[in-house]
């Protein structure tokens, strides 16, 4: 960099201008990021880490890994989740709680993934579905684990 | 080439058998007062859809796509909006001049408009000092623009007025100085004779190093007139919100922006007229095969493109630089374009007293 001599900074501006320009004519050519939404629902494109609702994936057998501990209610902010769970008796004569139903009100996320962190099974997880709007408030309480579904046995 | 002066002249015949003459040129006069007219209204609403357009490409982005096809319909839409609007005047306002203002600015470049040659034959205002003229009436745009600061009863317009009256009469200098380089060149102020010059070659050809020098700080030196590009900030919406147009509402704002493409649009014309060779179509000497496909592209075409290849140019310019204090923009101006532009002009009276041009 010459700072002080007239043609010396002369040139050196001219050649930084040059620069710029050659940026932005790359940049013309680059292919465009804007996402053209409703009619590109097929290909549209978003990244994987996107928070866009939290669900409970189940297997095949419509098993989830939800253990009814309690932790993602506790961990939870603003009381978002409800975690209602029954004790029953195996057949062994353990004592052991079971999940009757995970209530998740959408309406109160802040979608702070803290739920998830706390989660010691990996039960819940956030997913990329981000159409969530509805016309009613109460539709917004989803219930995330699925009918009949029960608890995985335990991986040995 | 096709010449233009056969169907006017045609015109004017017809137009002399039915009335006198007077009569005749008075409705001549109008025609070409309409015809001109719409044709700054369309060139506007092209230049604000490449403006958008071309913007949104340099940012990555796609711009308007959804009103119309490829959002072709947008800026209609936006010029509707803007005649529907209420024309607001607000307290303390000087009336006569803030109501004029508008109407200076238009006038300004409507008379610089009408010296371009779009096609042979289609020039309106030509005569021997038309360079000359056209310089001197785009000068009178710069007293709307401090009218409408002064005018608005508003510290930011003022301040806005203020620093375009700097910029452009700063600016006017070296623009000034690269059309006078070209004029060496040309040997000729008359528009038509310095178009019908360039047949054997564009004058950024025949004038090689000095025209480049003077195209490039045209180029600048025009950005910087149309309050454009890193120079905006006569309207730096960041610290003036809209510099002196602030206290504008409706069409008054529309003329605004109305002039201030089309100053763009005038100044990428007189670049293509005075370097690029107006409507003459691309002739190397020696290729007579090429030089007369060339020459069956109508002069209009030639002319259209090459303008708005120069606003191209100058959109790049816009889209790339952040803007410049007002000290860095005289800076520029006075210790570099200026010696430059006389340095350059010198080089090229040298050039041609000793035939060294093509």
């Amino acid at each position: 960099m010459n700072n002080n001599n007239y043609f010396g900074t002369l040139f050196d501006g001219l050649r930084s201008l040059g620069t710029g320009l050659k940026t932005t004519m790359k940049e013309f050519f680059t292919k465009k990021i804007t996402e053209q939404y409703p009619e590109n629902r097929k290909e549209l494109h978003i990244s994987e880490r996107f928070r866009g609702t939290l669900t409970m994936p189940h297997n095949e057998a419509n098993e989830h890994q939800c253990i009814a501990c309690g932790l993602c209610q506790n961990a939870c902010p603003n009381g978002t989740i409800r975690v209602v769970s029954e004790m029953v008796e195996t057949e062994d004569g353990k004592k052991k709680k079971q999940l009757v139903r995970y209530e998740y009100n959408l309406g109160s996320c802040i979608f702070c993934q803290l739920c998830t962190n706390a989660c010691p099974h990996d039960a819940i997880a956030f997913s990329n579905e981000f159409e969530n709007a509805v016309f009613d408030r109460s539709k917004l309480i989803l219930t995330l684990n699925k009918p009949g579904s029960k608890v995985a046995a335990k991986k040995s | 080439m096709f010449d233009f002066s056969i169907v006017t002249n045609w015109i004017h015949e017809w137009l002399l058998s039915l009335m006198p003459e007077g009569w005749a040129i008075f409705v001549e006069c109008v025609a070409v007062g309409i015809g001109i007219i719409l044709l700054y209204a369309l060139l506007a609403i092209i230049l604000i859809f490449m403006e958008r357009k071309v913007c949104a490409a340099f940012q990555c982005r796609l711009g308007p796509t959804r009103v119309g096809p490829w959002g072709t319909i947008q800026v209609i839409c936006d010029v509707l909006k803007m005649l529907t609007k209420e024309i607001f005047t607000p307290k303390g306002v000087d009336k006569k001049l803030y109501n004029l203002a508008p109407y200076m600015i238009l006038l300004a470049s409507f008379l610089t408009f009408a010296c371009l040659p779009v096609s042979k034959g289609l020039e309106v205002l030509d005569f021997n000092v038309g360079i000359f003229f056209l310089l001197a009436a785009s000068s009178i745009g710069v007293v709307g623009i401090l009218l409408a600061g002064w005018s608005s009863n508003n510290k930011f317009s003022i301040i806005g007025a203020m620093r375009s009256g700097a910029q452009i009469i700063s600016y006017e200098l070296s623009a000034g100085m690269a059309i006078l380089t070209m004029v060496v060149l040309a040997g000729t102020m008359q528009i038509s004779e310095m178009v019908s010059g360039q047949a054997s070659g564009w004058l950024i050809f025949t004038g090689h190093i000095p025209a480049l020098i003077a195209f490039v700080i045209y180029l600048i030196a025009g950005n910087a007139e149309c309050n454009r590009g890193p120079f905006d900030l006569p309207e730096a919406e960041s610290e003036l919100t809209a510099g002196y147009h602030t206290e504008y509402s409706g069409m008054g704002f529309g003329f605004f922006y109305l002039a201030e493409y089309l100053n763009l649009f005038i100044v990428a014309a007189i670049a293509a007229t005075v370097f690029l060779g107006g409507w003459m179509p691309l002739h190397i000497p020696g290729l007579d095969g090429f030089n007369t496909v060339m020459d069956y592209i109508p002069g209009f075409v030639w002319y259209f493109g090459k303008a708005f290849f120069v606003v191209f140019l100058m959109m790049w310019m816009r889209w790339s630089f952040p803007r410049l204090r007002i000290d860095q923009i005289l800076a520029l101006e006075w210790k570099y374009l200026v010696p430059i532009s006389m340095v350059n002009l010198l080089l090229m009276a040298v050039i041609v007293t000793l035939g060294w041009h093509f």
